[in-house]
């Protein structure tokens, strides 16, 4: 039972992370009907502005965290005006395999730029082991930073979206672009917002898990992207709440596949519950089916 | 008819002859080793591109899992010679069989599926595979299989690669290539003609799967060990660059961008990241500014080189 | 025997019931129209015909088979039709936009495909005779190499009619096939329609909202308002029926001269 509750704990504090960045997908696609296959690697930048933040200048947990925020929210609604805008009205390959080739321009640029090898982390927070209920739940405190910080921006975005005007627009605009337009609604600026607020997520996922896992590399964003985009695929791409729910579900998933299976299978089950989900409810446990009108 | 098989003829001694000279070249070592590998890299990359650009090309299905494939043909032909010892030209044609099954057993439930999604379903397919070989014992999991016999020679890879181009070319010029084309163009008016779509998807897709895996059997001979790190979605990326740098629906393109990219790669092969900038930077700036990749849709014709003015296309008899 | 008959065809969209019992009985030879304000439920039945759309309930029996959900079977059967908002393949010529209607007759299999020897050459050759005669007819053969797309509309509506005539059909829905043409344009198309009506023995159906061509051309027209068939009848007693009018017009009253201006061309 206390490895059950371990590993269920583990389960939700990388789901949390999972969570973070499958929002960033999920709006994107949401609102521009795009997977921005470079998200991932704005994670990625997120955590490396973390650790020279931390490392070099030291700052503390809340500004690092603030920078990278900062720094990944630019390069995103950067990379969304240079490579993305101009192919908006294209056909949906074209913008693809664009998102393809941007992702590998991050990673490999980042191998060149900052070197393939993997950095550690500094210890901002050192470790503490909390027990409740007689060591039957046992939590760190990085995992209890995991949830609290994920909490905030949850709920955070739950507020720009429902409570604020740019929110509104942000609705109005994944529903139908041209209507919103023709309400009057600025499309650039919004996508260029979503953007931003996606990419400040990724950023704060890849701060905790430098801080959670300690150690990042070039290449960290490859992996979790991919997984955090299937879990966002499974609450129901498109759907913020189905973003989050998702997350936390793979993240389970994951860390149950790990502790009770082999760990090889880790990133098979992932894809498995991709197909799974594509082939049975490819709208997502959230979504809704649509007809094509001919 | 004369006429055709005229044309056929002069095809067939052009192959002969440009064969020819590249054996004298490589037999009296004006091109040495060196050359011979990345010659034999070339004419795999050119069954890979071609055979992906049948499935995104010409008939608009988005797969980025043809590293699956690849290593599908790739094991099953090593185990055809390494481990049973059965001659070489049994487990290429093996190896294109089990990708092709591979490829009806993936396509069928995940043609449905269109655009991003099936991109992302095939990425999908194609780790699974890859997780798959990694757990294999049998195949040597993550260390991989070695002691594969070098079988592969630049002549087998040159027939090889010829026969790819000719058989995939032909059924583009077919009734059938047809369907799949009009499948790209529009699914609906396609169905409406008497198309069935899913059929043709599942045919183009299984067509290249075939080929995928005939360029992994070759390559799995020529390295004399394979991993499934090899055959990651990387890979399959790489792939598709040289698809759309040569223009998806173009077999000379794909054929040209597939010998300049071998080249790149050589060229840059202590510089891994650097190559994977430049191709980047390739794949961005060809979706802004140029989609349609080197050569669009068009085909390299004789005819149309000899006969100026003359209206010709690629679907009509050459 | 008819061979079509629609028999209580209803579809609903979500809340929308978007037919009411429709019923529709085709004559084999016959050209009949189906006409209606927009929206009145006229693609839907041509979508529910084609198999495109599955009916919430009823039956839609063709030449005494019933048809099937897939659209590609039901063109096998003999069902053809062109679209309301053109859906050629643009970007390919206008020869192949035909040769790949032809499809479904291919002579030749997948093997000699590939290895392209007699029977393909034989297929391929007579599959470019057939397709330039049809082509011909409806004066686009010196257009054959262009791009659809390069077509002038008009000529791209007729390449679609081309297009649903390779398959060889028995019945052709004709989805607004005047729809942007000019009363000359219209009249030719007119004589056309009537000409590969009997010179190629098939039954048409078709959907328009030109006046003049219906009325001229059909020998039976059906009228739709709001999801059901409110009259049914010849080009004569449809002119006259008061709920036509009242359709078209609105619930207003209405004198000679109205009645006369629906006579002449809407």
């Amino acid at each position: 039972m206390k490895t059950f509750i371990e590993q269920l704990i583990n389960g939700l504090s990388l789901g949390s992370i999972y969570a973070l960045i499958a929002l960033g997908y999920t709006m994107v696609y949401g609102i521009m009907k795009l997977i921005n296959f470079a998200h991932g690697d704005i994670y990625m930048v997120g955590a490396f502005t973390g650790f020279f933040a931390s490392t070099y200048f030291h700052l503390g947990f809340i500004p690092s965290l603030l920078l990278a925020m900062l720094v990944s929210l630019i390069l995103g609604v950067t990379i969304e005006r240079v490579a993305y805008r101009p192919l908006r009205d294209k056909s949906k390959i074209s913008i693809l395999i664009t998102a393809i080739g941007v992702s590998l321009l991050l990673e490999n640029g980042g191998i060149i730029l900052l070197s393939p090898q993997v950095r550690t982390y500094p210890q901002i927070f050192k470790q503490h082991m909390y027990s409740f209920f007689n060591g039957i739940i046992t939590i760190s405190n990085q995992q209890i930073v995991i949830f609290v910080v994920s909490i905030i921006m949850m709920v955070g975005l739950q507020i720009i979206i429902y409570k604020t005007k740019i929110g509104k627009a942000m609705r109005a605009v994944s529903t139908d672009a041209d209507a919103a337009k023709l309400m009057g609604v600025n499309v650039d600026r919004t996508v260029s917002f979503t953007f931003a607020i996606g990419s400040a997520l990724a950023a704060v996922a890849g701060v905790l898990v430098g801080i959670y896992y300690n150690s990042i590399d070039p290449l960290m964003g490859i992996m979790p992207g991919l997984k955090a985009f299937i879990a966002a695929v499974l609450g129901g791409i498109g759907i913020i709440p189905g973003a989050m729910v998702g997350g936390l579900l793979m993240g389970v998933i994951e860390a149950l596949v790990s502790g009770y299976g082999s760990s090889l299978y880790r990133d098979g089950v992932s894809f498995a519950i991709l197909i799974i989900i594509l082939l049975i409810k490819p709208t997502g446990l959230f979504g809704k089916n649509v007809r094509e009108k001919v | 008819m004369k006429q055709i098989l005229k044309n056929r003829l002069l095809i067939f001694i052009g192959l002969f002859a440009i064969y020819g000279i590249i054996q004298i070249l490589l037999s009296t070592s004006i091109l040495n080793d060196y050359y011979e590998i990345n010659i034999v890299l070339m004419g795999i990359n050119i069954i890979l591109a071609v055979s992906l650009n049948l499935i995104n090309g010409f008939t608009g299905q988005f797969s980025l899992g043809h590293a699956g494939f690849m290593s599908i043909g790739a094991y099953t032909s090593a185990i055809i010679t390494y481990k049973l010892g059965l001659p070489f030209p049994l487990a290429i044609l093996v190896g294109g069989i089990a990708a092709g099954i591979a490829g009806i057993l993936i396509g069928i439930p995940s043609l449905r599926l269109k655009g991003d999604y099936l991109a992302i379903t095939t990425l999908g397919f194609g780790e699974i595979i890859r997780v798959i070989f990694l757990n294999t014992e049998y195949v040597g999991g993550a260390s991989g299989l070695s002691g594969i016999p070098k079988y592969t020679n630049w002549t087998w890879v040159f027939w090889m690669a010829v026969i790819t181009i000719v058989l995939i070319r032909n059924f583009i010029n077919s009734s059938y290539g047809r369907c799949c084309v009009a499948i790209r163009e529009d699914e609906t008016a396609a169905e409406s003609m008497g198309i069935n779509t899913t059929f043709y998807k599942t045919l183009a897709f299984t067509i290249g799967a075939f080929f995928a895996g005939i360029g992994g059997a070759l390559y799995a001979h020529n390295f004399y060990i394979i991993q499934p790190e090899t055959f990651n979605f990387m890979k399959s990326f790489d792939i598709l660059t040289m698809v759309v740098l040569g223009g998806l629906g173009s077999i000379t393109g794909s054929i040209l961008s597939a010998i300049f990219l071998t080249f790149v790669y050589a060229v840059l092969q202590d510089y891994a990241a650097l190559r994977m900038v430049i191709y980047s930077l390739l794949l961005i700036v060809v979706m802004l500014f140029r989609p349609e990749g080197l050569m669009g849709t068009k085909e390299f014709s004789l005819k149309k080189l000899f006969k100026k003015g003359e209206k010709s296309n690629e679907f009509t008899l050459n | 025997m008819s061979l079509l008959s629609i028999k209580d065809l209803s579809i609903d969209f979500g809340g929308i019931r978007a037919l009411i019992d429709v019923n529709i009985e085709l004559e084999k030879g016959s050209l009949t129209g189906l006409i209606g304000p927009n929206g009145a439920g006229k693609s839907t039945v041509f979508n529910i015909i084609t198999g495109i759309y599955k009916p919430t309930s009823g039956k839609v029996i063709f030449d005494g088979k019933s048809i099937s959900q897939k659209p590609y079977n039901n063109t096998k059967l003999g069902i053809a039709r062109t679209f309301q908002n053109i859906r050629l393949f643009k970007n390919l010529t206008v020869l192949d936009n035909v040769k790949i209607a032809q499809h479904i007759h291919v002579q030749y299999g997948l093997f000699s495909s590939f290895l392209q020897y007699k029977k393909y050459l034989d297929g391929e050759k007579s599959q470019n005779i057939e397709a330039m005669n049809l082509l011909k007819i409806f004066n686009l053969d010196k257009h054959a190499y262009n791009l659809a797309k390069n077509l002038p509309y008009g000529e791209q509506r007729r390449l679609e009619i081309a297009r649903a005539l390779a398959t060889k059909p028995k019945l052709l829905l004709l989805d607004e096939p005047a729809a942007g043409m000019n009363p000359q344009e219209t009249k030719e198309l007119t004589d056309t329609i009537r000409f590969i009506r009997d010179k190629f023995d098939i039954t048409i159906l078709l959907i328009e909202h030109d006046m003049s061509l219906v009325m001229d051309l059909c020998e039976d027209i059906y009228v739709m308002n709001y999801g059901k068939i409110i009259a049914h009848g010849t080009p004569d007693e449809i002119k006259r029926n008061p709920e036509v009018i009242a359709a078209y017009l609105g619930e207003e009253d209405i004198d000679e001269k109205e009645i006369l201006s629906i006579e002449g061309g809407a």
